[in-house]
């Protein structure tokens, strides 16, 4: 019987107004690779943050026993001293220091007070070959592709001495390639006995290289699931644990829905990335939404919805961008910028209401009319009271709960203020709604209120593309789905047709290369 | 390896300031005929730079946070040498009254550090604020009036002008007289004997761990810089000697230079401004960075104020106005960038020598000093366009 | 006759805490204000000191427009501006008594110059993308230099104006002067107009939104307000009335302040400032031309610089070397004390001329009980500091 390094007891995790982690208990053997697995939103990273003390001890409620010894930690560096060290999504470097520099920051060799840079680098040197990296550690981060950054990541966790080492998302930026290569990396250091815990949405890279794979959903452990045996656990069973809930009653029915022309035809799109421009993040897609229709945009994380959405919407994002759009069967071409694209009826609601969605510290009333202040001004004088009255009939519409629309929007719940996003985009009366993950982060009831809302959008005519990485959510909504992957669409089902195996088989397909 | 080969155009944007330096300082010295090299004129250099070194060392470290900067500092430098002048006036023992100025720039330091690392006070504001009320405290200290400086013991240590230089020991010893001072060559050339060793040492570490770094050109560069250093330490000992400022600059340089090249808090400065998440998610203190970044230039002003007060022999209330802007001006010239983690004490010095030629210089040609300070204004304008549109271009 | 009611009005609770925290500076300058009075044995009181007070400050309040947009944008300066007004100052003497160009001729082209400084610098600011501060840093360098150097002309470094009469009584001087001691009636009625047209807009609005179904305040709440700002109007007006009539200065920072008020309220502009300074990608993404925005941030502080600098140079009846000094703190802290957010996306013209007046009081106080002068600069520094700590403080409990 393996020994038990690392055992998390009856966490129970909450913020304002959620709660994140539920009474979770979760083990990890020594030696093994432990898969966290489950949906966005299901509490896998606050657990890891917890492990790691970046939510210190005291704001969460359970035990943490690392070998044997119940853990109180107050920060990163305390987890970091038994060598539970953490690699994060977002990638922790400073684009314009060396990777030796970035290694070694906040774990300086030497002493504080002088630095002994030589033996910095010849062991940086060291870590980078051992992570299969060819270049010097002098070379500046900002330098070097995404992939090898995560690599760099991983050295200065090996540099940290790691026992424990934890990877959030590793291969979520990383081609086929690099992703094999780092998978191949891991298996290797399990075989110099080092414990890992990975989370990833990648379930046939899951199935690949873990021993043991957690499903975490809506904060809760559902399963543990064994892959120890000869055959690998197949993708399914994976699918079946993370999503399984009961369909029943969960998405509103459809009343009069009728589909007519076509009103959104995109062809041959294709979008590189900002920063590094050989690199195509939306890769000749073709697609197109009729009007009346909801058109579901399945795919998972890194997969490029966001970014098509973003670079159809005026080309508020990305460079490099080429192919045609046709609106109402005319050829068009929205100039640079958000007013033109919204001058031609689209309208993006944005997947991250806070960060740049909504203006926070204004009222709901600001909010409401920002995207459409021509409708309630005269020669650019704002009419107070047609505002409010637009406001207030939007917060009846969708029964947002405040008390005024006078209320700062950041005091709201997820729930209200995404109906306030949706509320100004409704207001500027498009023809052509983008929703981006429309119910992220908001409870099962609100989630309902905002089904109907979109029902009622398709109904009144408006075409509507739904991003979402919630399957049940796409296949409950939509009329018609696409499935992309790693910026390129691989599959377009009628929603009769679609299940939620045949859509996952379609992903894993595409990942596989075919 | 091919690390090493630079094209002709990564090679000019890289040493920008270092080829502007030495285009102005051929230029003046065309233009004044040879003058501006002469001995005297070199002396001068020094001296009267002498707290723009000292004030942009501590600048540059509050630049690297992320492009804040210190615009209380000329305040301080006067309020810190006011105090200082007045103890002295009343017959308070020197080194205590030194130790007042310096402990004044620091408190001041730590005090506004608070409100900008705790608070989250926007650093220009809190500073705006300090530029006000010090510029006050002096003007209260001082009376209004200037207040004179007579302890020779002062002046000589810390640079109060033509006469304050190391003697010449050596020439006292073997009873010879006259110029060049060889106390002041020999310094120069242990200097450069150091200079020299370390930079060998550097070389043969490199070979043992196999570190690629062209040798070539680390010998140039050392030959180069031995070079002027030569040239302007035979200038100073052709005139009266080694001025005893330069004592007090080469130190703050090289100490500012060790901590931001081999200290921790050195890198834990570059990397708060270059990417402050990332920095706090490696187990950095940020507010403790900032907190040292404004300790530290508080201190300097301390410094910046006996300085000051020792090359004027005395004090003034108007004194140490334009300082900050001095001492932003010349990390910006000297490769800082506006938002943080970028910048390096060598090209501050740069920046710093670059604004003092042209400063000289144009008083030399008998510009007017009014335009001299639309000349200043252009300058940093220009370094600051420079390096924001260099940036884009990479993008 | 069925009367269609739409909505019962709510009427909003008066929370006296929240009350005191809305109000706190302008509940802190009629403290101050009295403490003064007070201790200048009622100087503080004359005509005399509202006059000065008006005329002393007329730039912090027409400056402090300007920088309150460039702040709402992100809490963005202008640390040029004094400066520029040198240079203007400089100019405009040039254009006035050297190259005899006529009054009118001058004020068009002293304009055009703010407009090009301002075109240039939004430019950089906007497109280029350099750093507010730092390219108006430039400006603060090299401005003063240049205009001292024009200057230079005259031997005493200062232009007099004193042969332009037309120009001084544009922006300087009284309108309709009466002599001191006696009522001087346009400046009262002026003064019952105005209190008038608060009370009017204030019942206005009441019955308007009574009307509508609106949220409104208790009545008490509604008349207090009437009652305070039409006696703060009447009794501003008498003061100036008994010390000789409008200043004109007031004529010309009552338009901005106006304008600007209503720019900031009411136009979409207006809001498009608020929203880029609270969040400039949503912003961004909701049609908002940020870009643009910033531009005409910048290029609007230079025109207003412009303005201030002529009233500057009138009051002094000449151009001064250093005509504009510390003219960016004055506006810079007048924002801040009034609860213009140092972040950005906060504030209010009404705010900001509150605090220019809490520290004009303040200054003229200070002044008038012979404080001495630096360590009236002390307390200027202090007061600054201490209102960007308590605006961090309150904000970050609502957060």
């Amino acid at each position: 019987m393996a020994k038990i390094l690392l055992e998390m007891k009856n966490i129970t995790k909450t913020f304002p107004g959620v709660k994140a982690l539920d009474n979770v208990n979760f083990k990890v053997e020594e030696g093994e690779i432990h898969a966290l697995v489950g949906e966005n939103g299901a509490g896998k990273s606050t657990l890891m943050n917890v492990l790691s003390g970046i939510y210190p001890y005291g704001s969460y409620d359970g035990d943490i026993i690392y070998d044997g010894n119940v853990c109180k930690f107050s920060n990163i560096k305390d987890s970091e001293k038994l060598g539970i060290v953490i690699i994060h999504q977002e990638l922790a470097l400073v684009p314009e220091m060396t990777i030796g520099e970035n290694m070694y920051l906040g774990n300086e060799r030497g002493h504080k007070f002088a630095i002994d840079w030589n033996t910095t680098y010849a062991e940086a040197d060291k870590y980078l070959k051992m992570v299969g990296l060819s270049e010097s550690s002098k070379t500046q981060v900002k330098d070097i592709g995404t992939g090898k950054q995560q690599l760099v990541e991983i050295a200065k966790a090996l540099a940290k001495q790691a026992k424990l080492l934890i990877l959030d998302e590793p291969t979520s930026s990383l081609n086929e390639e690099d992703s094999r290569a780092l998978l191949d990396l891991m298996l290797g250091f399990k075989k110099q006995g080092m414990t890992m815990i990975i989370i990833s949405h990648k379930l046939n890279e899951v199935a690949y290289v873990a021993d043991t794979i957690t499903v975490v959903r809506d904060g809760a452990t559902i399963e543990t699931i064994d892959n120890h045996g000869a055959e690998p656990v197949s993708e399914e069973r994976i699918i079946r644990g993370m999503v399984g809930r009961e369909m029943t009653n969960r998405f509103p029915k459809r009343e009069g829905v009728t589909i007519g022309s076509t009103m959104l035809e995109v062809s041959h799109w294709t979008v590189h990335h900002p920063l590094y421009p050989e690199r195509k993040v939306v890769d000749d897609v073709s697609m197109y939404v009729r009007k009346g229709e909801v058109v579901g945009i399945y795919g998972l994380m890194g997969a490029g919805r966001t970014e098509l959405a973003m670079s159809i919407f005026g080309q508020t994002y990305g460079t490099n961008i080429s192919g045609e759009l046709k609106i109402d069967g005319k050829p068009v071409k929205i100039k640079k910028g958000a007013d033109d694209a919204i001058k031609h009826k689209i309208a993006y609601v944005t997947e991250d209401r806070k960060g740049n969605g909504l203006v926070l510290s204004q009222s709901i009333k600001v909010n409401t009319s920002l995207a459409h202040l021509d409708a309630i001004s005269k020669h650019t004088v704002i009419d107070g009271d047609k505002e409010y009255a637009v406001a207030e009939e939007y917060r009846k519409k969708l029964k947002t709960k405040t008390p005024t629309v006078e209320q700062l929007v950041g005091n709201l719940s997820g729930g209200n203020q995404q109906k306030v996003l949706l509320a100004k985009w409704m207001f500027a009366e498009p023809d052509i709604m983008l929703l981006d993950e429309p119910t992220r982060g908001i409870d099962v009831g609100a989630k309902y209120e905002i089904y109907c809302i979109i029902n009622d959008l398709a109904a009144a005519g408006k075409s509507v593309v739904m991003i979402s990485s919630e399957l049940p959510e796409v296949l409950g909504m939509s009329d018609r789905i696409y499935i992309m992957n790693e910026g390129k669409f691989v599959g377009e089902m009628k929603a009769e047709d679609a299940t939620q195996e045949n859509i996952m088989a379609m992903i894993l397909q595409s990942g596989r290369g075919a | 390896m091919n690390e090493n080969k630079m094209s002709v155009g990564a090679f000019f944007q890289k040493y920008t300031m270092v080829i502007a330096l030495v285009v102005v300082v051929i230029f003046f010295a065309i233009a004044t005929g040879g003058n501006s090299l002469m001995p005297g004129s070199i002396n001068n250099l020094i001296s009267q730079n002498g707290y723009v070194f000292v004030l942009a060392a501590g600048m540059l470290l509050c630049i690297l946070t992320g492009g804040n900067i210190d615009l209380s500092v000329g305040s301080v430098v006067c309020f810190a040498a006011a105090v200082g002048c007045v103890l002295m006036a009343n017959k308070v023992n020197m080194w205590i009254a030194v130790l007042a100025m310096l402990g004044i720039g620091l408190a001041i330091g730590i005090f506004q550090g608070f409100w900008i690392a705790k608070v989250h006070v926007p650093a220009f504001i809190a500073t705006l604020s300090g530029m006000y009320a010090f510029r006050g405290f002096s003007n209260v200290v001082l009376g209004g009036f200037r207040v004179d400086i007579t302890n020779e013991q002062f002046l000589m240590l810390f640079g109060g002008g033509r006469d304050c230089y190391i003697p010449d020991f050596i020439r006292q010893w073997t009873g010879t007289t006259g110029k060049p001072n060889l106390t002041c060559l020999a310094i120069g050339g242990i200097a450069i004997l150091v200079y020299v060793l370390m930079t060998v040492r550097k070389i043969s570490v490199q070979k043992k761990l196999n570190i690629h770094q062209s040798i070539p050109g680390q010998i140039i560069t050392t030959a180069l810089i031995s070079g002027v250093i030569g040239f302007i330490i035979w200038q100073l000992a052709s005139l009266r000697g080694f001025p005893t400022v330069l004592i007090w600059i080469a130190l703050v340089l090289g100490i500012y230079q060790y901590i931001t090249t081999k200290t921790a808090i050195g890198r834990h400065l570059y990397a708060v401004g270059g990417n402050e998440k990332a920095t706090a998610l490696s187990g950095v203190k940020t507010r403790n960075v900032y907190w040292f970044a404004y300790a530290s230039i508080g201190l300097m002003a301390g410094l910046a104020g006996i300085l000051t007060a020792a090359r004027a022999k005395g004090i003034d209330p108007v004194y140490g106005e334009g300082y900050e802007m001095d001492a932003i001006a010349s990390c910006f010239i000297g490769g800082a960038s506006a938002y943080g983690g970028i910048g390096k004490v060598s090209g501050m010095i740069i920046g710093a020598v670059l604004m003092g030629v042209i400063n000289q210089g144009m008083n030399m040609v008998g510009v007017d000093s009014n335009l001299q300070k639309v000349v200043k204004g252009l300058v940093l304008l220009g370094a600051v366009v420079f390096d924001v549109m260099s940036k884009r271009q990479k993008r | 006759m069925e009367k269609s009611v739409v909505n019962q009005s709510t009427i909003r609770k008066a929370d006296p805490v929240s009350l005191l925290k809305k109000n706190a500076m302008l509940i802190i300058l009629v403290l101050v204000f009295i403490f003064f009075t007070v201790m200048t044995r009622g100087r503080m009181f004359n005509p005399n000191s509202f006059a000065a007070l008006i005329n002393q400050n007329a730039y912090v309040y027409i400056l402090g427009c300007g920088m309150l947009m460039c702040m709402l944008t992100g809490g963005n300066i202008d640390l040029s501006c004094g400066a520029f007004v040198c240079l203007l100052g400089a100019m405009g003497g040039m254009m006035m008594v050297y190259w005899g160009m006529g009054t009118a001729l001058s004020i068009v082209a002293l304009l055009a110059l703010g407009v090009a400084y301002g075109c240039g610098l939004g430019a950089l600011i906007a497109y280029v993308r350099v750093p507010p501060w730092i390219a108006t840093l430039a400006g603060y360098l090299a401005f003063r230099g240049l205009g001292t150097a024009i200057l230079g002309v005259s031997s005493t470094n200062s232009i007099s104006f004193n042969n332009n009469p037309d120009f001084l009584n544009i922006f300087s001087g009284t309108l309709f002067r009466t002599p001191e001691g006696e009522l001087n009636w346009p400046c009262m009625i002026v003064g019952i107009v105005g209190a008038a047209l608060v009370v009017l807009l204030i019942f206005k609005n009441r019955t308007t939104r009574l009307k509508k179904g609106y949220e409104v305040d208790q009545l008490g709440m509604d008349v207090a307000k009437c009652v305070l700002g039409a006696a703060a109007i009447l009794l501003v007006m008498f003061k100036l009335a008994m010390s000789g009539g409008i200043p004109t200065t007031l004529v010309w920072v009552g338009i901005v302040v106006l304008f600007y008020s209503f720019i900031t309220s009411k136009t979409t502009i207006g809001r498009h400032f608020y929203v880029v300074g609270g969040n400039i990608e949503a912003a961004r993404l909701s049609g908002v031309n940020t870009k643009r925005i910033m531009f005409i941030a910048y290029l609007n502080m230079a025109v207003l610089t412009t303005i201030a600098a002529m009233t500057t140079m009138t009051r002094f009846t000449a151009a001064n070397a250093d005509a504009g000094k510390n003219f960016e703190m004055d506006a810079i802290s007048a924002c801040v004390v009034g609860g213009v957010s140092a972040s950005g996306g906060a504030g209010t013209v009404l705010g900001m001329v509150i605090g220019a007046t809490l520290i004009g009081v303040i200054n003229l106080g200070m002044f008038q009980v012979n404080l001495d002068a630096n360590y009236q600069r002390v307390v200027k520094g202090f007061v600054l500091l201490a209102a960007v700590v308590f605006d961090i403080l309150s904000n970050k409990k609502k957060s």
